[in-house]
């Protein structure tokens, strides 16, 4: 009891958490309280990529997946909360296909863990001082184009392929502004035409 | 700190838990302090803008015991939960909000390296946690059970959704000049006198500065954008159920997150911890918090933070008792029509100006001007 590893400690407090309110979002039958647990859930999992020094990760974990969970609430709350479907009661035809839906996606990820030799056995804290640097720093490198993870591949001509995520990254945020302009235009659009169909019909 | 205790102390895990509930403890103090100072001065002012005298008898003569006795008043008050509300959630709802503006006090330095959590993606570590405030308010206003909250709380996500964008917006500029999200590195390239700091580094960040202020106090929902309290229409919106203690601690997130919304402008704009004039580099202080004189240097960049912090709280609470409220139509519009496309076009000038001409107006000009001054004194030199 001398020295608690206390990576371990926080590992063990934010994935049990991250795991138990994952289980109170399957049991719990108020859409608003599923909201508040998914929201803690995430919440963990943003803690576990800190714990992993992925603050770059993290932030984003809470950007998007918390704050698009609080946008699904309002959401829930706008368009269901005070009729019949505030509460949502779940058969047991659904629980059996969600649980075969849930476990093999679940046997598949152990598998996959349990894989990987390097996870096999915990490290001691000497191990884990010894890696260095902050993943997320990496990461913004390679999405500026530099490869950090890449500099010993001795071949110039397969380095240069590797030079980098900046197309990829670029290529998803345009896809992803013409989607959103598309979408507005589309509901724009709709309203208006209704609006004219409206005039047409009252000038006869 | 960790290593002093743990010398002292026998079992190292005792040693090390108690550094860190030092560590929280000091934050806690910051956060719970500054939303007691921010109530008195709020009345303060509050009262002179409207040529009254505010609190003068509670602890002598400026009332400056008057945050402790309301807090002991709102302690003594009636715990009350209506019978209609969500009781987990209504308990939960005010910790979130305090919770998330508690946390953004990890990241936010108060003077060079003095930060509790010094990160690589510091001002995106900031804007992710202050974003779930909303959460708390949301969640509060839906588990009463009452119209008015609900009003209160569809109000606020609304609002809170649409002026993250281009607060967003807003905070990439300093970052794109600095080349960093770090928060420590901003705030030390505005190192040295007034003119470098950033909201005078090119028209543009001029002006993004004060689309940044507008859409940090609808942020922190404070008036002129209060819709989701909006007292003469809603009751008290979100806050209508919540009475005593669970009610201070929706206040205290509130005046947690005006502190950390002035305080990153402090950073992002106006210098940081780096003062007008600079003293500390003057007398060649030092910026190595390690030696005493480094340590002094420090110490007069926390004054000037907080110095900047507080004139911009004090600033946010002026425009609560000067301007009347919005109507969330107005609010749309401010924020989808002008603050947008506004901090927009102006990252856009800003990325255009550091392409034609980096390091700034003033920076520039000085350049050109030694370079004018090169050229006529050249001519001369040959001649000799």
């Amino acid at each position: 009891m001398e020295a608690i590893n206390w990576h371990g400690f926080f590992f063990l407090f934010f994935a049990i958490v991250a795991c138990a309110f994952a289980m109170a979002v399957v049991v719990a039958d108020n859409i608003v309280r599923m909201a508040c647990y998914l929201v803690v859930s995430l919440g963990a999992v943003a803690g576990l990529y800190f714990l992993a020094q992925a603050e770059f990760l993290g932030a984003v974990q809470l950007m998007v997946y918390v704050g698009g969970t609080m946008v699904l609430l309002v959401f829930g709350v706008m368009l269901t909360a005070r009729g019949p479907l505030a509460s949502m009661r779940t058969g047991g035809g659904q629980w059996i296909m969600a649980a075969i839906a849930g476990g093999a996606l679940l046997a598949m990820l152990l598998q996959a863990a349990f894989s990987v030799s390097d996870w096999a056995a915990p490290k001691t804290i000497q191990e884990q001082a010894a890696v260095e640097g902050s993943p997320s720093a990496r990461l913004g490198l390679g999405l500026m184009g530099v490869r950090v993870d890449q500099l010993e591949q001795p071949n110039l001509m397969l380095r240069r392929g590797m030079s980098g995520h900046l197309l990829a990254f670029e290529i998803i945020s345009v896809h992803l502004v013409v989607v959103l302009v598309g979408a507005a235009y589309l509901a724009r659009a709709k309203r208006r035409l209704d609006h004219k169909q409206a005039k047409d019909d009252q000038r006869p | 700190m960790t290593e002093l205790l743990t010398n002292i102390l026998s079992p190292s895990w005792l040693a090390y838990a108690i550094a860190a509930a030092i560590q929280c403890a000091l934050l806690l103090v910051v956060a719970l302090a500054s939303a007691a100072v921010f109530i008195w001065l709020e009345r303060k002012v509050s009262a002179r803008i409207q040529d009254r005298l505010g609190p003068t008898r509670v602890g002598g003569r400026f009332g400056w015991l008057q945050p402790p006795a309301d807090g002991l008043k709102l302690l003594c008050k009636e715990d009350i939960i209506p019978a209609a509300a969500d009781r987990l959630l209504f308990r939960v709802a005010p910790y979130i909000s305090f919770c998330s503006a508690f946390c953004v006090f990890l990241a936010l330095p108060f003077a060079n390296g003095w930060v509790a959590l010094r990160l690589d993606v510091g001002v995106f570590f900031i804007l992710a946690v202050a974003g779930i405030e909303v959460f708390g308010v949301i969640l509060g206003g839906y588990a009463s059970g009452s119209k008015w909250s609900l009003y209160g709380a569809m109000r606020e996500a609304a609002q809170v959704v649409s002026y993250e964008v281009p607060l967003a917006l807003c905070v990439v500029v300093p970052v794109l000049l600095t080349g960093s999200m770090d928060l420590v590195e901003i705030g030390n390239r505005q190192a040295g006198w007034f003119t470098n700091w950033y909201v005078l580094h090119d028209p543009f960040t001029f002006v993004t500065f004060w689309v940044y202020a507008t859409c940090a106090v609808a942020s922190t929902n404070r008036a002129p954008f209060d819709l989701a309290e909006a007292e003469s229409e809603l009751v008290a919106g979100f806050l209508t159920e919540y009475s005593g203690f669970r009610w201070v601690i929706f206040f205290m997130a509130e005046y947690a997150s005006m502190f950390v919304v002035s305080g990153l402008a402090a950073v992002l704009f106006l210098g940081g911890w780096n003062g007008p004039i600079p003293i500390a580099g003057l007398l060649h202080l030092g910026s190595d918090p390690d030696t005493a004189t480094g340590f002094i240097a420090n110490l007069l960049g926390l004054g000037n933070f907080l110095i900047k912090t507080v004139a911009g709280v004090t600033c946010v609470i002026w425009l609560r008792w000067t301007l009347p409220r919005l109507r969330i139509d107005q609010v749309m519009t401010t924020c989808l029509k002008y603050c947008v496309p506004l901090a927009s076009a102006m990252l856009a000038g800003a990325v255009l100006w550091t392409y034609l001409c980096p390091g700034g107006l003033i920076a520039r000009a000085r350049h050109s001007l030694t370079i004018a001054a090169e050229q006529q004194h050249a001519p001369t030199q040959e001649r000799k």
